[in-house]
């Protein structure tokens, strides 16, 4: 599909999107090594363009589940950030009351259903919703989100499988970074594109750069298209690459070196800034108004977080069950 | 004429099952071989409801537990009621992550945002020649997680009442189903009538020594108690129903009143139920206790095949008897 005549609106709201992730992952990342935050981070930055295009195509009925990696997936599908933050934070105030932390944010006002730390298990889960949406007789959609590590694990296949056998209205995003934990994806994974696998399970298969935002959301717009008009679930696997490692403090030896810089050098957000800049669909100075404004708001939920209080202790007796344990 | 008024707990489990669909449009069911065209399940529990409800919400899956779990999932947090079938307990394995991950922590994780209201079905127990991947009770495995209920009735009535309340419940609920004892006729349920979760029965009353149990073996309980009238020792017979959370206030009364306690179930001994409960007892009520709390289960092995092998296996009848012999002589 071609990525020409992307509206203009269009793609400064993917920029948006991947401004805010990229610049979030920054401040994350600063708070971290300064020590105003305390909490393992699975930084995204390099795979913002994926869930950027995919979210400007969705409503905010539709649906996701992410993975332990899914900050990014969260903040395009419009997680508030005060929440956000103090979820990683451990605050009473966070999306999940600090019960759940980074691994597990969830907040369905935007739609973000589960984040889920077991690798694959956000698309058994993902296929129910969209079972929910197929029963209701709503044309909402569900996006699965997982890394190429995932595509290996049982859950995949089943989830595959009964996802096109039901034609249910999900979208299986994998986010091929080309690493599962410190593994590199040719040590781990039978099949040179994952988007093979697809033909297996009778659904398109959708091979595409993770890193340009148009093309990405190209493919996710005839997807989500597919989904919402009945027509089954797609595979897409998104080429892409993590900067950080596996987990902030990994010291990322086993990452080839060469590699890692090309990647660096190809930033995808600065690239689309380039881009937007040179073909005119925005003024330097307008994307810089976008990112300063983006820049208050995340200094502005961190205070809000690390100024709320921490759970109280009986919060270990709420929320095991509906009603308080005794 | 009475037994023409009686039931099985296929019987009542399928009356359950049709009168929540029945009741509330919400309630779906999935698994494998649910559907009448695939036989209405394996000893026919969802037999006709297919036919009845249509097969949108009695649906037959592949065979891909973590499938069938994370679809019951995905549809309970987007506001249906879902009753998943694994079809044997030793399946659930396969689908842990599923449950022991995602059903039961889902709502904890999230500060209360998801809840996950499923009943996930199973069917299991030792005495059918199953032997080792058929016929094990995992019961333990589940208590022991938080956010999980975990039933297993031991009467038709008892499984119309705790399906019911499994139903309506807005938290994730393990149902465990004996196999051997499907077929065997009792007292019919009252229908809508829902059993608490959490309640445990007094099934017999006493006064010289008390079991607690559940499933079979609560069943089998009451027969030891009628062998033991008479030899005029007088047994109480507590049937749990609810495995977790577990009625503590009906089992530390009875042991109060007899001061001699039996736990017996068909897991395995060694870190079973049993443990947990007599332990409990045993730090309520210490003083109150005219013997240590006695806890018989399966020994530590595999279900096994060969019929002596699998009677020496079974916590039936002389176990239960010698066992509470034995408490009295203290």
């Amino acid at each position: 599909m071609r990525a020409e005549g992307i509206d203009r609106a269009v793609q400064l709201e993917i920029y948006r999107r991947m401004a805010l992730i990229s610049q979030n992952d920054s401040a994350t990342r600063r708070a971290i090594r300064t020590g105003r935050l305390v909490t393992p981070y699975y930084s995204p930055k390099g795979q913002e363009a994926i869930p950027a295009a995919v979210s400007t195509c969705l409503r905010p009925d539709d649906q996701i589940a992410t993975i332990y990696r899914g900050v990014h997936d969260m903040l395009a599908k419009g997680i508030p950030l005060d929440l956000l933050w103090a979820e990683q934070a451990g605050r009473l105030t966070g999306a999940c009351k600090g019960k759940g932390g980074p691994l597990h944010v969830c907040h369905p006002l935007s739609g973000v259903m589960v984040t889920t730390g077991i690798v694959g298990s956000s698309m058994p889960i993902a296929n129910g919703l969209a079972w929910a949406a197929q029963m209701e007789g709503s044309d909402r959609v569900v996006v699965a989100y997982f890394g190429d590590g995932a595509a290996n694990i049982g859950a995949f296949h089943e989830s595959l499988n009964l996802a096109s056998l039901w034609k249910l209205p999900v979208i299986f995003v994998c986010q091929n970074n080309r690493y599962g934990e410190h593994t590199r994806y040719e040590k781990a994974t039978a099949i040179a594109r994952i988007a093979d696998r697809a033909s297996a399970y009778t659904m398109p298969g959708r091979h595409v750069d993770g890193n340009d935002p148009l093309q990405m959301y190209a493919v996710a717009r005839e997807a989500v298209g597919r989904a919402r008009a009945g027509d089954g679930p797609t595979l897409i696997e998104a080429m892409t690459f993590r900067f950080y490692g596996h987990v902030m403090g990994d010291a990322d030896e086993y990452m080839d070196k060469a590699e890692k810089a090309a990647a660096i050098a190809n930033d995808p957000t600065a690239r689309f800034r380039a881009k937007l800049i040179e073909s005119a669909i925005a003024s330097e100075a307008r994307l810089a108004e976008m990112e300063a404004e983006i820049d208050a708001k995340i200094e502005a939920a961190i205070r809000h977080a690390l100024s709320s209080p921490f759970p109280d202790t009986v919060e270990l007796q709420r929320d095991v069950f509906a009603g308080e344990i005794a | 004429m009475a037994s023409a008024l009686k039931m099985n707990m296929v019987q009542a489990l399928n009356m359950a099952l049709a009168d929540a669909m029945e009741e509330d449009p919400k309630v779906v069911l999935l698994g494998e071989d649910i559907a009448d065209p695939e036989r209405g399940g394996i000893v026919g529990v969802t037999r006709g409801l297919s036919t009845r409800f249509g097969d949108k919400r009695v649906r037959t899956t592949p065979i891909s537990e973590q499938a069938i779990i994370g679809a019951a999932i995905g549809a309970a947090m987007a506001g249906y009621k879902v009753v998943a079938e694994v079809m044997l307990m030793n399946f659930t394995t396969i689908a842990m992550d599923m449950i022991v991950n995602h059903a039961a922590k889902l709502r904890f994780m999230s500060g209360g945002q998801t809840q996950v209201p499923i009943v996930i079905r199973m069917m299991t127990g030792a005495g059918f020649g199953t032997a080792g991947q058929h016929a094990d009770y995992l019961e333990g495995w589940f208590a022991h997680t938080a956010g999980l209920k975990v039933v297993a009735p031991a009467s038709p009535e008892d499984g119309y009442g705790l399906m019911r309340a499994c139903i309506d419940d807005p938290d994730p609920c393990i149902f465990i189903e004996n196999m051997p004892t499907y077929f065997v006729q009792g007292a019919p349920p009252e229908r809508a009538k829902r059993i608490a979760l959490g309640k445990a029965r007094v099934t017999r009353e006493g006064t010289d020594v008390t079991i607690v149990s559940y499933a079979r073996t609560a069943f089998e309980a009451q027969t030891a108690a009628e062998v033991l009238a008479k030899e005029e020792i007088s047994v109480e017979v507590v049937d749990l129903r609810t495995i977790s959370p577990w009625d503590r206030e009906t089992v530390f009364s009875s042991a109060a009143k007899t001061g001699r306690v039996l736990v017996a179930h068909e897991a395995l001994r060694n870190f079973g139920p049993g443990g947990e409960i007599s332990s409990s007892i045993n730090e309520a009520l210490f003083h109150r206790l005219k013997a240590p709390v006695k806890r018989i289960g399966a020994p530590t092995s595999p279900v096994p095949f060969s019929k002596p092998l699998e009677e020496a296996f079974l916590v039936a009848q002389p176990q239960i008897l010698n066992a509470l012999r034995e408490l009295m002589l203290i």
